[in-house]
């Protein structure tokens, strides 16, 4: 938890990182690992060929309660939520009036209540906004007594198993079950943030260390940062709040209107649907994609986006260098005239013009399991 | 090894007569992470001390190398472009950026010797 003093936050699995010998560095108000020892690229391909373990206890769990949650948080984002079947997990934005991004978030229908997971460097702004938005129609409560453990990669079914029973390797993408893993009461959701299969888990805070040790001894499982978790999202083209998508950019702007359900698309009734609406209509000044630089030097953020000897159009969001396509990888916006794939474009890295061009996202296919 | 000198920056010159053969050290490769680019200088081009003179990318961020001394560029390392990692197994050896004509060898007396520079690194914590 953050404390009033400006101290870092730590969360329960803290110690346990420490003792893995991993770098701790701040990251929205918690000191969190960014690597342990073997390394961001060693521990992005172990993620990607076997199974990687991440303490997201910094991110925010919430559920809604009320007559109907779902009515209640249509009125603050464009996803379809009323449509969501129980157990079914949907990922959508908070958005403001002028259609802007305040969050990206997971909301997952869990019997009578809904069950949100917010990101660490927004969790305070979102839940003033939602007992503000909703105060009288829905009970907001954290769950900051709770941990979250993701499991990730083709072998996190195979070790899941193991430790909570068949039942979750039929589970589907996006689908949330109750289940015991270890003999811990957890909440379990087929998702994630590195376009593999996987899990993340939910459990009570003290019990997380002793589940998060009994996953690491499982063969295929090892322990992997911040770091990693970044590249990895950043091949599986998935966006991060604050730096691909934020209050300046809208949903449509930032390719995601696969999140917007078709009802939502013409009935509206979220903060800044007419913005979005008419973006959805007449379409939007500029469109997050995919950069795939020339050669081998990577294009950072705010690295500036231009036509080949032109006009700047745009600007680097995300950019790094991607473990497993073996080659640097970015995303940014550009002028919708020029977001097609195949796109000539010329990045400005120190100074100097660097080749690129739009490149169709993910760099990595992603391998969920649909059932 | 005590023709080594070393910069606050955590570059080393190995010095043989008026040429020096530049990298990072050990300790910078360390804090660095794993290298996944290297920008070294095209021989012939002539650097002030303190000038940028190379770049190296990790998959965190990128960094500025300085030249820690003034010169000429006399030779750039070509196996960093298809092989940046030998900065993390090698930084001593196989992992050296650039060789340069050293211009003022007194400007190498305002740098470290190993002794000095293994009680910065100390100092860092």
């Amino acid at each position: 938890m953050v404390s009033e003093s400006g101290a870092l936050g730590r969360t329960p699995l803290y110690d346990l990182h420490v003792e893995l010998g991993a770098k701790m560095v701040p990251f929205a108000g918690y000191d969190m690992p960014v690597q342990y020892p073997a390394g961001i690229l060693s521990e992005h391909k172990h993620t990607r060929a076997a199974a990687g373990l991440f303490d997201v206890s910094h991110m925010g769990q919430v559920s809604l309660r009320g007559d109907d949650p779902a009515a209640a948080l249509e009125s603050l984002v464009p996803g379809d939520i009323a449509g969501l079947e129980d157990g079914r997990m949907r990922y959508t934005q908070f958005t403001n009036d002028a259609g802007g991004i305040l969050d990206d978030l997971m909301v997952t229908r869990r019997g009578d209540h809904l069950f949100l997971v917010v990101n660490a460097g927004c969790k305070e702004d979102d839940i003033a906004h939602l007992r503000a938005a909703l105060a009288g129609r829905c009970e907001v409560e954290t769950h900051d007594d709770r941990a979250l453990i993701a499991l990730q990669g083709p072998e996190a079914a195979a070790v899941l198993t193991r430790l909570a029973g068949a039942g979750v390797v039929t589970m589907p993408f996006m689908a949330a079950a109750d289940v015991a893993v270890d003999g811990v009461d957890c909440f379990v959701t087929r998702s994630g943030y590195t376009g593999e299969d996987g899990y993340e888990i939910s459990c009570p805070g003290e019990a997380s260390d002793g589940l998060a040790r009994r996953l690491l001894a499982e063969a295929e499982v090892e322990p992997i940062g911040l770091g990693a978790r970044d590249s990895l999202r950043l091949e599986a083209g998935l966006c991060l709040y604050g730096h691909d998508i934020d209050t300046t950019t809208t949903p449509i702007e930032a390719a995601l209107l696969w999140s917007i359900g078709k009802r939502r698309r013409e009935e509206g009734g979220f903060p800044g649907d007419a913005v979005i609406q008419a973006q959805i209509r007449d379409g939007a000044p500029r469109r997050r994609v995919g950069i795939q630089p020339e050669g081998r030097a990577p294009a950072r953020e705010h690295a500036a986006v231009h036509i080949p000897g032109g006009a700047a159009i745009g600007e680097v969001t995300s950019g790094g260098f991607g473990p497993s396509v073996g080659r640097p990888v970015a995303m940014g916006y550009v002028e919708t005239a020029h977001a097609k794939a195949g796109t000539a474009l010329e990045l400005t890295v120190r100074g100097k013009a660097l080749p690129a061009e739009v490149a169709k996202l993910p760099f990595q296919p992603q391998r969920y399991y649909r059932g | 090894m005590s023709d080594l000198k070393y910069t606050k920056e955590h570059e080393w010159l190995r010095i043989e007569g008026d040429v020096g053969t530049c990298g990072i050290t050990d300790y910078a490769q360390d804090q660095l992470g794993d290298v996944v680019f290297v920008e070294v200088p095209e021989k012939g081009l002539s650097v002030e001390q303190n000038g940028d003179i190379a770049v190296v990318e990790s998959v965190k961020a990128a960094s500025e190398i300085y030249a820690p001394v003034a010169g000429e560029v006399v030779e750039g390392n070509a196996a960093l472009a298809d092989t940046p990692d030998l900065v993390n197994s090698d930084p001593l050896g196989a992992g050296w950026f650039f060789k340069i004509r050293i211009a003022d060898a007194s400007q190498l007396d305002g740098l470290m010797d190993e002794a000095a520079y293994k009680e910065y690194v100390e100092s860092l914590g």
